[in-house]
């Protein structure tokens, strides 16, 4: 039996979980990015949050856990599943595949399934990650480490939401929408422009320097540590509390509006900053609706554009060498300039 | 107890060995420099005496993937049949203790499996359609041989090895000298185990802890908690079931005074002066925390704790090592980690692997025998495999199966920089550089090239920036750089010469951009004088030019000078005036010459 960390047992470090509680509310925001100090929680609240995700529905027998609602494109096989009359399904939790470091290509996007190959003689598709992580998270610790051809299958993938095979005399395609979160150390060399524009929030994650929160965050970790079920079961309220938001906002999120002001303020933003492309703008709406939805406001304005700009747009800034500033500072002094409080 | 330093080095070493053999996986590990010897070995042979009937393995450095994680047992797989999987050394281990020979070589992949593996506590499988977990619970011991600051274990692996012990200094004698209580030893160590799940942590020690992480600069929460760690299984090993002050000085010692980037700020009577240019004095540290200690603990007011578990932890430190923290704090705000991403790949395997093709293997490809076998599976009935058992089962595998690995050969360029920061125009000239640097690393992104600094000024020339892509490291590294001086300009052409010359080892190919006016003033044995200065740059030029290093000299005076372009023709370097050299104008240059071979 292992244990998960609970997420809201996980001190500081709001910008991280709000993104996270973001891209849970609504995966069409895309990738979360958190990059930042070793020993800061990273991995332990993306892997929380596969405990805290509220439980979904498949379709019974469909290996990619396609939604009987039909969400999303469905797979080919689930048209013979369904038959004529509506499918079973069942409750499975939302899937959070962890990207094993050392993964090979065969087992990210699926390949022949070499045990019945040889000893049956059947030619069979075996599918690996990226179905696995079908209407989840896909999480790749270390992701700046990843092998360059890895990088390029999931930049694909991750940009059209299916995966396509085409090896071994295979030719398969199923979806593949999941939400890409990575983590990593920037010390150990920076991401590829292709992936970071990718993700859709990027979060910079740094060690507390106030003792009481280090004090904070050793105490319940040891605590973890001695007892996890005790310290778990102390959490499972406030980690319920948590999911119903998602619920709730979730709920909420088709009906907030995004007035025509808004959008406008979100391009000036956009030009101010000289971000690449339109993903800044789109990202920079997504999120700001997903927020509002989240604290139950029924219009997005300049409050949830103001909390939300550093974390969608900081990693789409034209690198500028010869401005020291770092790019956090830069989206913030274009929102002093844009939004005076 | 009064022991000279290097006997207090030994007796801690002891102390560390117990403590990770009462719980390997909670300690994480163990990193020990020393040099291979009777020392380690004896230090080793402690250790395993502690372990005994726990696994023990030793992790090979050019270990491949499947055997370090898991993977398809090939030899099996071609035997049976059918994919049969292998665990990987990780899972062996689980329970045990893993010995990493020559970890400050360890590859940043590795040290990333490594890292993840103790974090998590299992082993997960992604391989060769294999899909499997194994249980990995494990400690691991990294003996790391590096010689100087330079060569250090992996900044990943560090942060997660709750000691680090420094043994160079201890000869054989000292280590052979205890034996005797060795059985003692682990009779304590398994009545320390079994008395660990009821020790607790008082709030005013846990945060004794906090504070003096804080205060070492010691600052990643995970060596925090490794701490707190650490002095719960002393107080296990000393019999209590509480930890006080003592455990938590003990903890302090051991997981974060040898990472400590400087000193802390406590209010002692006798505050440390060391002397700055001497060696290490061998005056006797007390190796324990005052006596008083225990006594006086519970009318302590808010906070004393804090300090008295800080000052004990000092007053045991080696006087030598006070002087280093300063300057180790110094290199520390350039360059935090090591951070070598795209060190050097393994042997017989040049670059990076690009996907896999049909083909046979023919001028040094490789056969990859996964996909061969993947290939040649599905056919195995048309080819009149006869599936019964009664005959032992081959594959048949035909020429056109054949599948081989593509690399990409492409060397990546290292572009060394080596400024002039001496005068008054240094500041000019370092910013420039600077620029330059950072629009090439934009640049590198996509060509995934490195680049080094190194600056030269006073009496020698200093490694501002090893070898890095990552603009991050060279931003802070290149913020706040002092200049002015004498011109050092030998001393800077030797250490540029070897440090291309390292490069070059690596595999990539080096580009040397020297940037200065040069006019030579100090000499090698660092003395002024521009007449021996000119003498020992053109020996340093005459040994640099032996490394058939491509270089670009960038003339940095307000008017071309004659001495400058004399130097790049003793360089074989190309010459190039650049007045007004700015960040735009160099990193083109420096990028037409790469582009140039």
């Amino acid at each position: 039996m292992s244990f998960t960390f609970p997420f809201s047992a996980i001190v500081g470090q709001d910008e991280m979980k709000l993104a996270i509680l973001i891209a849970a509310v609504d995966p069409g925001v895309g990738g979360v990015l958190v990059f930042g100090d070793r020993g800061t929680g990273k991995s332990t609240a993306v892997r929380a949050l596969a405990a805290l995700l509220p439980k979904m529905r498949a379709i019974d027998g469909c290996r990619y856990g396609c939604d009987p609602a039909g969400g999303g494109t469905a797979c080919d096989q689930c048209p013979t599943l369904k038959g004529h009359g509506k499918a079973k399904s069942h409750w499975v939790s939302v899937p959070v595949v962890d990207m094993p470091l050392g993964a090979t290509e065969d087992r990210v996007v699926g390949a022949l399934d070499l045990e019945r190959a040889l000893s049956q003689g059947v030619k069979a598709f075996e599918p690996g990650l990226l179905a696995r992580a079908n209407r989840g998270f896909l999480y790749i610790d270390e992701v700046n480490l990843l092998e360059d051809h890895l990088v390029d299958l999931l930049i694909d993938v991750a940009a059209s939401g299916e995966n396509v095979v085409e090896r071994e005399g295979l030719s398969v395609r199923h979806p593949a929408r999941f939400v890409l979160v990575g983590s990593g150390n920037p010390e150990e060399g920076e991401l590829r422009p292709q992936l970071l524009d990718r993700f859709g929030l990027s979060v910079e994650v740094r060690t507390p320097t106030d003792i009481a929160t280090r004090v904070e965050v050793v105490r319940r970790r040891d605590a973890y540590e001695r007892d996890p079920a005790a310290f778990i079961d102390h959490w499972h309220a406030e980690d319920e509390r948590i999911r119903r938001r998602i619920v709730a906002a979730r709920k909420r999120l088709a009906d907030v509006q995004v007035p025509d002001v808004a959008l406008e303020r979100a391009a000036q933003l956009c030009m101010k900053l000289g971000t690449d492309g339109l993903r800044g703008e789109l990202t920079l709406m997504r999120a700001a609706r997903s927020l509002a939805a989240i604290d139950g406001d029924a219009v997005v304005g300049d409050a949830q554009l103001r909390r939300i700009a550093a974390p969608a747009l900081r990693h789409r800034l034209r690198r500028n060498p010869l401005d020291d500033a770092g790019s956090t500072v830069r989206v913030e002094r274009a929102l002093a300039e844009l939004f005076p409080a | 107890m009064d022991l000279p330093a290097e006997a207090a080095v030994w007796a801690d070493a002891t102390l560390a060995a117990a403590i990770f053999a009462v719980d390997p996986v909670g300690v994480g590990g163990v990193g020990v420099r020393a040099s291979a010897g009777p020392v380690r070995d004896q230090w080793l042979a402690l250790l395993q005496q502690m372990v005994v009937g726990k696994p023990w393995r030793r992790l090979p450095l050019n270990i491949r993937d499947e055997r370090l994680i898991g993977g398809l047992d090939l030899g099996a797989t071609l035997q049976a049949g059918r994919p049969v999987a292998q665990r990987g050394l990780m899972a062996e281990t689980d329970g045990g203790v893993l010995v990493a020979a020559m970890a400050e070589r360890v590859t940043p992949e590795v040290a990333a499996r490594l890292a993840a593996v103790l974090d998590r506590g299992e082993a997960v499988v992604e391989r060769d359609g294999i899909t499997q977990r194994h249980a990995a619970r494990l400690g691991l011991v990294a003996l790391d041989e590096g010689i100087g600051d330079d060569e250090k274990l992996p900044a990943a692996l560090q942060e997660r090895l709750a000691m680090l012990l420094d043994l160079q200094s201890v000869t054989p004698a000292e280590a052979f000298e205890d034996q005797a209580q060795i059985p003692d030893l682990a009779r304590e160590v398994a009545q320390a185990r079994a008395l660990l799940p009821q020790v607790t942590m008082p709030e005013p020690v846990l945060q004794a802890l906090c504070v003096a992480g804080v205060a070492l600069g010691a600052s990643s929460l995970r060596l925090a908690l490794l701490a707190v760690r650490v002095a719960r299984i002393h107080a296990a090993l000393g019999g209590r079931d509480s930890a006080d002050a003592d455990d938590a000085a003990v903890a302090v010692r051991l997981v974060l005074l040898p990472r400590a980037t400087q000193m802390p700020v406590v209010e002692s009577e006798e505050p440390p002066s060391p002397p700055p240019d001497e060696p290490p004095p061998s005056e006797p540290p007390p190796d324990e925390p005052p006596k008083d200690l225990d006594d006086a603990e519970p009318q302590l007011p808010e906070g004393a704790l804090d300090d008295l578990v800080l000052q004990a932890a000092l007053a045991s430190l080696p006087p030598g090592l006070l002087a280093s923290l300063q300057a180790r704090q110094a290199r520390a705000d350039r360059s935090r980690s090591s951070g070598r991403s795209g060190a050097a790949r393994k042997s017989g395997q040049r670059g990076r692997p690009a996907g896999v093709r049909r083909g046979e293997p023919r001028g040094g490809e490789r056969l990859n025998v996964i996909d061969t076998l993947r290939a040649a599976a599905p056919w195995q009935r048309l080819r009149g495999r006869v599936l019964d058992a009664v005959s032992p089962r081959r594959i048949e595998v035909r020429a056109d199966d054949f599948h081989v690995t593509r690399y990409r050969q492409k060397r990546e360029t290292t572009t060394i920089f080596v400024v002039d920061a001496s005068g008054s125009s240094a500041m000019n000239r370092l910013a420039e550089a600077k620029g330059a640097v950072e629009l090439l690393l934009a640049d590198c992104y996509v060509r995934r090239d490195k680049v080094a600094v190194l600056g030269f000024r006073g009496r020698g020339a200093e490694l501002l920036l090893p070898p890095t892509r990552s603009l991050v490291r060279a931003k802070r590294s290149l913020s706040g750089l002092p200049g002015g001086g004498g011109t050092p300009l030998a001393a800077a052409i030797d250490a540029a010469g070897a440090l291309a010359d390292a490069v070059a080892r690596r595999g990539d190919t080096p580009l040397v951009v020297l940037l200065t006016d040069g006019r030579a003033n100090v000499a090698l044995d660092g003395s002024g004088g521009r007449a021996q200065a000119e003498a020992d740059v053109q020996a340093a030029a005459m040994r640099f030019r032996q490394g058939h290093v491509a270089t670009l000299l960038i003339d940095t005076s307000p008017r071309p000078q004659a001495q400058a372009a004399g130097l790049a023709q003793a360089l074989q370097a190309r010459y190039l005036p650049l007045p007004q050299a700015g960040a735009a104008s160099m990193s083109a240059a420096v990028q037409a010459a790469t582009a140039r071979r």
